[in-house]
């Protein structure tokens, strides 16, 4: 078909190259309308060969998306930006690490945190969207704990940012809560029959936070020195943290 | 609703493929998506877009699994911004804001506005409490519900009271069926009690339900 008129290749061409090049974010402003886009509905629009060279169509769309928002002066980008840097660059799994570093070197904030875990994590600053209702689950060599989301994605996003792919993916919420030993022995986590396995489900408001235990040999580490050890997938309850 | 989204139990999705290294975002847009969703919140205020979740979970199930998860949401975002008529398919296309449109108005949050999500300052009394068996519902909503299927009908024990949460479930249309504040209660249904003799007797699965979601055991 050759529906395609000159303006509108030339302006997927403009984009094109937009996508490719720097990280497209902070070209929104302005509203120049020169960020314009191509299909959103491409079964049906796709006509020319460039498409084939433009396989993320889904950037071009959340493109053409954002710059119309703009332009109608309904969003400002920069309210964008801040998000994506927020997630990106501070709020994240450092932060549990931070928290179960303290747990492991401060009795008494352990005692905190297992009785009130939104208390005793604020005392970090941790607070926010997603982290509003904190229980936090201790592993101990007779119980290992494990968290999930199976209806969605729901994740404690103060103490651990924004979740994995894997995490939101089909298979971890279909099968961590029917076969925990087999997708913790894929994370290489065997446990012994006589260990207790306890799923949680966060099917509501409060959101789970793994306490992974300590690794034998770290008694002469410093609390610091433990952030660095403590990993996601270990406060998730995939993973052990290793000695160093 | 009985959807694709109600994934625990399930077989045949394939392995768990961790990614060593992941980004917070794979692609660029997937930021933008995930940002936008907070920036246009307030431009469905009085405009119906009921809940996130329910239209997530409404998408044709193929397209559901077929679909990233930005991907996903950008596909619910765009579908409200259309059905409120504050972008039109034409814009979409052509990239631009169509000037001869009237500018988008705010509108006010809706007379009847609700209690939203987040633990409520409200007395109710609780139904049950600690150690009380309790057996999930049989229920079957086309709407949203927290209430996962593979517990329904199952028995067990209530290990903790929340406290009061707003119910966040909906009718088939995404729209909140009414406050209804009430505790939430994390209960514990032993492993074989869901899956059979598939399960160790010694595992369980610990689940936060809305008080009704549960009956007297």
């Amino acid at each position: 078909m050759a529906r395609s008129e000159p303006e509108g290749v030339g302006r997927r061409k403009f984009l094109r190259e937009a996508a490719a090049g720097a990280a497209g974010a902070a070209g929104m402003a302005g509203g120049a309308g020169a960020t314009g886009t191509a299909e959103s509905a491409p079964a049906q629009h796709d006509h020319d060969h460039d498409h084939q060279a433009v396989p993320d169509d889904i950037a071009l769309r959340v493109r053409a998306l954002e710059s119309i928002l703009v332009e109608k002066e309904m969003i400002d980008p920069a309210d964008l930006d801040a998000v994506v840097d927020a997630y990106e660059n501070r709020i994240g799994p450092r932060n549990g690490a931070q928290v179960v570093a303290r747990a492991w070197t401060d009795s008494e904030y352990k005692a905190r945190l297992l009785a009130d875990g939104t208390a005793a994590i604020a005392e970090f600053g941790f607070t926010g969207a997603q982290g509003e209702h904190m229980v936090v689950v201790e592993n101990t060599p007779e119980v290992h704990n494990l968290v999930v989301c199976t209806l969605c994605s729901c994740y404690p996003w103060p103490t651990l940012g924004l979740p994995p792919v894997w995490y939101k993916s089909a298979p971890y919420r279909a099968r961590a809560v029917i076969e925990p030993r087999a997708v913790l022995r894929e994370f290489g986590v065997e446990l012994p029959d006589d260990v207790e396995v306890r799923v949680w489900d966060s099917t509501a408001e409060i959101r789970y936070l793994v306490l992974p235990e300590r690794p034998a040999g770290t008694e002469g580490l410093t609390e610091e020195q433990l952030v660095e050890l403590v990993t996601r997938d270990s406060m998730i309850g995939v993973a052990r943290v290793a000695a160093p | 609703m009985n959807g694709i989204h109600d994934m625990g139990g399930m077989d045949g999705l394939g392995p768990v493929e961790p990614e060593a290294d992941e980004p917070v975002f794979h692609e660029t847009w997937e930021g933008r998506v995930y940002a936008l969703g907070r920036s246009i919140a307030r431009w469905g205020r009085g405009r119906n877009w009921g809940s996130f979740r329910f239209a997530l979970e409404s998408l044709p199930p193929a397209d559901y699994l077929r679909m990233s998860y930005y991907e996903r949401w950008f596909t619910v975002h765009v579908n409200r911004l259309l059905g409120s008529d504050l972008v039109t398919r034409e814009e979409l296309d052509s990239g631009y804001a169509d000037a001869s449109r009237p500018p988008p108005e705010l509108l006010p949050p809706s007379t009847t506005r609700g209690l939203g999500s987040g633990l409520l300052d409200i007395e109710v009394a609780a139904r049950f409490g600690p150690d009380d068996e309790v057996r999930a519902r049989n229920l079957h909503p086309r709407g949203h519900t927290r209430l996962p299927r593979y517990t329904r009908g199952r028995r067990g024990t209530v290990i903790r009271d929340n406290g009061v949460y707003a119910l966040q479930d909906t009718d088939e249309n995404g729209q909140r069926l009414g406050d209804s504040p009430q505790h939430v209660y994390t209960v514990r249904f032993g492993a074989q009690e869901l899956w059979g003799d598939r399960a160790s007797a010694r595992d369980s699965v610990y689940v936060d339900l809305w008080e009704d979601y549960l009956d007297p055991a």
